[in-house]
């Protein structure tokens, strides 16, 4: 099986992100990158197929050479490949899906893995459009599935409750935290990534359809409110919960 | 080597891309599966095992061990990154690692012949079983010469017997290095290093110690009582134990200097973060001069500290001598990590003695840095004797 997973390059979810100078970029100063959390999941879910049915993992991601760093670490993991389209430019999640959705029509896996969202912009857009441009089925917020002949059975979240989707392959998975946490790259893994391939192609451009306008930072949390200090004041923090913010 | 730990300047402590990847991937490893019980098993004495499968798995018990005989064929260098992280979260995970692999299997790899690797390398660099290494006697400690434990060659073997004590591993241990006087008059050449299996009828596990700190390490007293030793367990020849004790600790210091830095990095980070969260005269402590001229100092001798350690591992990866270099790193990060875990818990102040934070653990922990493996007087006495010979 031609197993494909689109990862992104992404700050660690524990950075404190800053707005850089020109109001609509982020301070990447200090930033620590990692794989995001979401692709890490995409990552296992491919592994475990492969282990199960054999066949190949591609790894996938776009943008600069720093994006190689993650790429590694998948490689580590035990993907088999690498591929970076690079191109350190901004891009819209449409450009991006574009760039990515050609290069997949060359490599035509069975199954294209990306997570349910980046955890950078958070525009859960890319998996989906790539499905949509390559006319493939897809089933978004994955939390386990399994491989039926020529078909997949895909275990998705909603919500309150999770439901069951049948997809014909090849297809497109958004990945959810569910069934595949991922596994820490070993010693071996490490050592093994040292001579994997990281394949470097030009991606195909076009033009964005979202520009960022500006960015701002969420307001900061108004000042908590002291409602009492004994037993009395019980009865009014439980209105206030259940009237007021709603909780209870 | 392209962008390898030596460059053509020769001066070079950068980490590769396959370090950093690694160091990154054994910090998620000990924030996720250490973190959460760090308190638990120190305060139960309890060893973790899981933990200790988990490395196993993951190749950090065989790091430097070749893949023919299961390690993953890395270097003292990344040996000492994986140490540093361990011990950033939990030193007494890292004091077992340092038993385990530092000093039990590095033995056998150093000083066994082929056939003795294949029989108890693979098992020790894939954690499948536990080693330990039993030099310490009731009566003898930095004094090792001073052993008193036997081995007397007979027709079947050895027999050997004596008692051993803070063998630190001991209770969970199958494997152990044991060294013996094979010819008490001949002083410190007539000690010899053995392989002892712990279902050979004689070896006992004897009392257990309740410590002041590194309390998931297990330590514990260890018998021989006659045990039969076929010679095919003899490591070397009879009469090298003591220089081979002596070489197995000069590499092991090297992971003991790594444990230090680790510890020490931890307690920074602990009170750089308490400093900027913590209120007083209504605004963070970061704030002050007093706190942030100690995490200041603090932040400068681990550095120092983290360079000696890679420099005597770097000599051994490059099979340079490594007597001098690894005493240097190991007096100076185990008296660094003693200070940042002290001046930690005074940053803490209050907070830093009770349970509830990670300092007061690091401050117990610290203490042994400066005593396992060569105290910080046995370091001085090594570093000493090179600056005077000749």
């Amino acid at each position: 099986m031609k197993l494909a997973v689109c990862i992104s390059h992404v700050p660690d979810t524990a950075t404190k992100i800053t707005i850089g100078a020109d109001g609509k970029s982020i301070d990447t100063t200090g930033v620590n990158y990692i794989i995001g959390p979401y692709d890490e999941y995409a990552i296992e879910a491919a592994l475990r197929l492969k282990e199960k049915m054999t066949g190949e993992v591609v790894v996938i991601s776009l943008g600069g050479d720093a994006h190689k760093e993650s790429l590694r670490k998948a490689l580590a993991m035990g993907a088999d490949k690498a591929v970076l389209l690079k191109d350190a430019s901004p891009r819209d999640s449409f450009s991006v899906a574009r760039a990515v959705a050609d290069y997949l029509k060359e490599f035509s896996p069975d199954i294209t893995f990306f997570g349910k969202q980046a955890v950078d912009y958070d525009n859960s857009a890319v998996g989906l459009m790539v499905a949509e441009m390559l006319g493939l089925p897809s089933a978004a917020v994955v939390v386990k599935f399994e491989v039926k002949d020529g078909s997949l059975l895909a275990e998705r979240e909603i919500e309150g409750g999770h439901e069951v989707v049948e997809v014909k392959l090849p297809a497109v998975l958004t990945m959810q935290k569910g069934e595949y946490e991922p596994r820490y790259p070993s010693l071996k893994g490490i050592m093994a990534a040292k001579s994997k391939p990281i394949e470097e192609r030009q991606p195909s451009a076009s033009s964005p359809k979202v520009e960022i306008l500006s960015m701002l930072k969420p307001p900061p949390k108004p000042a908590g409110k002291i409602v009492g200090t004994d037993a009395s004041a019980v009865p009014e923090l439980v209105r206030l919960l259940h009237e007021e913010a709603k909780v209870i | 080597m392209a962008n390898g730990t030596m460059s053509e300047t020769a001066i070079d402590f950068s980490l590769n891309e396959e370090m950093k990847l690694l160091q990154q991937s054994v910090r998620d490893f000990a924030e996720t599966e250490i973190r959460p019980r760090v308190l638990e098993h120190d305060e139960a004495q309890t060893f973790p095992l899981e933990v200790f499968k988990k490395m196993g798995e993951l190749g950090f018990l065989g790091a430097t061990v070749p893949t023919d005989l299961g390690g993953a064929g890395m270097s003292a260098v990344e040996f000492v990154i994986i140490m540093e992280e361990i011990a950033r979260v939990d030193p007494s995970v890292g004091l077992i690692l340092a038993a385990h692999s530092g000093l039990c299997l590095q033995h056998i790899f150093l000083f066994a012949d082929e056939i003795q690797k294949k029989r108890f390398v693979p098992d020790l660099a894939t954690g499948a079983k536990i080693g330990s290494w039993c030099l310490t006697e009731p009566g003898s400690g930095s004094d090792a010469s001073g052993l008193k434990t036997t081995a007397v060659k007979g027709g079947e073997g050895y027999r050997l017997h004596g008692s051993k004590c803070f063998i630190t591993n001991g209770s969970y241990a199958s494997t152990y290095v044991v060294m013996a006087k094979t010819d008490p008059s001949q002083g410190n050449k007539g000690m010899s290093a053995f392989v002892v299996e712990r279902d050979r009828e004689g070896v006992s596990v004897g009392k257990k110690e309740n410590k002041l700190g590194m309390r998931a390490s297990d330590t514990v007293t260890m018998t021989f009582d006659n045990v039969l030793i076929p010679r095919e367990n003899l490591l070397g020849r009879e009469g090298e134990g003591f220089h081979q004790a002596l070489t197995v600790l000069d590499s092991g210091r090297i992971g003991i200097a790594a444990l230090s830095v680790g510890l020490a990095q931890g307690a920074l980070e602990a009170a750089i973060k308490y400093s900027k969260e913590r209120q007083a005269f209504g605004k963070p402590i970061a704030e002050f001069q007093a706190i942030q001229f100690k995490l200041a100092e603090l932040a400068t001798h681990i550095q120092a500290a983290r360079l000696l350690t890679y420099r005597a591992a770097i000599a051994k990866k490059k099979g340079e001598p490594i007597n001098q270099v690894a005493a240097h790193a190991k007096l100076f990060a185990s008296e660094v990590a003693q200070r940042a875990a002290t001046e930690a818990v005074q940053i803490f102040g209050g907070y830093g003695f009770i349970k509830d934070f990670p300092v007061e653990k690091f401050y117990r922990d610290a203490k042994l840095l400066t005593i396992g493996e060569g105290t910080s007087e046995v370091q001085r006495m090594v570093i000493a004797k090179n600056l005077l010979r000749s």
